[in-house]
């Protein structure tokens, strides 16, 4: 399994008011498949450590990885990234983990994601996009335009984005939460459906698939953050 | 180990021993991870199963395992995932009372939890005997609830809580060591939260 090892950022970019995206330097390249993830660890000058997990947004194929972060109220790890870590910084990573929620690219697969749960499902878009496979179908579920994240990059053929909150002007689906008449259109037979979000989220999601006659056995989940 | 610039650690002075290496504790919040859809297992379905190298393999329905004498577990919890919950308290059965029912041969070494939705994970058998697991149906008191494993999980709180699976549906008592789904999956295949046994190779 994984070895811990240091990784040098790159670059900090700003994906929303409450997201930014660490590009990571990798001592070697990244052996991921799309959707896994990594572990980041702190460690305080008295061996005190800190360690989360973040989902890989990039493609495989290079020594370089983006995380995206999303800053939670409190959050020991999120804040820390957010507030101190610059480019040029080294942090101690450890990955990639998680052979379940990951998709190879070789069989049909849909996407649901909700607010910061598109990152492990962004790898994989990317990773279709530049295989130029079909395969591939996403559909975000973003409280506001300024909320989504990788807004420029993720409009295209295979993607839908629906707003629960505000819509930009002149969107033609009003706001309002996934319903099954978003994902009716993008199902497909013998398609896994990865769904990624809060868990509230996820067991919506779950249960409108279910409803629409996906099976739980091709329906694979990761719920991220804390639940109420 | 290599610090981390400018890293210091919040709230560490008050750091709680109960916690192992690595982890916080998520005090109110009781987070959710699984990797299935949530399912919905009626009390009337529900049914624990014990079978391999025992002598009486058994099946208890939800009436027939709430007839056993009751196990109570007050304590802490700790997910692979970092958070901890401390002083929690589990209601149900030991799970020495169902394997002394059925009679474990004495090959046994290891068994694998399974769940109502096909999750599985494996545990030597010295881990879910002499006190030290139990399947629940009650947690602080209430009803365990759906996304917590509801009706009824495994509860094996001195490793980490992927091995205390959701919906549990039963044990299968084994001479030789199987990987389970998590553990296929590249977790660790006893995970001590102590010993921060969380990958295979930890």
């Amino acid at each position: 399994m994984a070895v811990w090892q240091t990784a040098t950022v790159l670059d900090v970019r700003r994906e929303t008011p409450t997201a930014k995206t660490f590009r990571l330097k990798l001592p070697a390249e990244s052996g991921h498949i799309a959707g896994q993830y990594y572990v980041v660890r702190l460690t305080a000058e008295d061996g005190y450590t800190a360690q989360r997990d973040y989902s890989v947004a990039s493609v495989p194929g290079t020594d370089e990885i983006d995380l995206t972060v999303e800053l939670l109220p409190g959050g020991e790890v999120s804040e820390f990234l957010h507030e101190v870590v610059e480019p040029g910084d080294r942090l101690e990573v450890r990955g990639p983990i998680g052979g379940w929620f990951a998709w190879p690219g070789d069989a049909p697969a849909l996407g649901v994601a909700g607010g910061s749960g598109v990152v492990p499902l962004m790898a994989m878009l990317r990773s279709a996009r530049i295989a130029g496979s079909e395969l591939f179908r996403l559909i975000v579920s973003a409280r506001t335009p300024a909320a989504l994240y990788y807004g420029d990059e993720l409009p295209g053929p295979e993607t839908t984005i629906v707003y629960t909150r505000e819509v930009p002007p002149g969107y033609a689906r009003p706001p309002g939460r996934i319903t099954a008449a978003d994902l009716e259109p993008l199902l497909l037979p013998e398609q896994t459906v990865f769904v990624c979000g809060t868990p509230p989220f996820c067991d919506t999601a779950t249960d409108l698939l279910t409803g629409l006659g996906v099976g739980t056995d091709r329906i694979r989940v990761e719920r991220f953050g804390p639940s109420s | 180990m290599a610090i981390t610039r400018g890293f210091t650690g919040r709230g560490r002075a008050t750091r709680d021993p109960r916690l192992p290496p690595g982890q916080y504790d998520a005090k109110d919040d009781w987070p959710v991870l699984n990797a299935e859809a949530t399912p919905r297992i009626g009390t009337d379905r529900w049914t624990f199963t014990i079978e391999g190298l025992v002598d009486r393999p058994r099946s208890w329905t939800w009436d027939e395992i709430h007839a056993l004498p009751g196990s109570r577990y007050s304590g802490d919890i700790h997910c692979v995932t970092t958070w901890s919950k401390l002083g929690m308290t589990f209601d149900g059965v030991s799970v020495d009372t169902l394997l002394d029912a059925v009679g474990v041969q004495p090959e046994a070494k290891f068994v694998m939890a399974t769940a109502h939705t096909g999750y599985t994970t494996n545990l030597p058998l010295e881990d879910v005997t002499g006190g030290k697991a139990w399947v629940v149906w009650q947690a602080d008191g209430r009803p365990l609830t759906v996304e917590h494993g509801g009706p009824a999980r495994l509860l094996v709180p001195h490793l980490y809580f992927w091995k205390s699976a959701k919906w549990a549906s039963g044990l299968r008592v084994m001479a030789e060591d199987e990987q389970g789904f998590w553990e296929r999956n590249g977790y660790h295949d006893r995970g001590d939260p102590w010993l921060e046994q969380r990958y295979q190779g930890d």
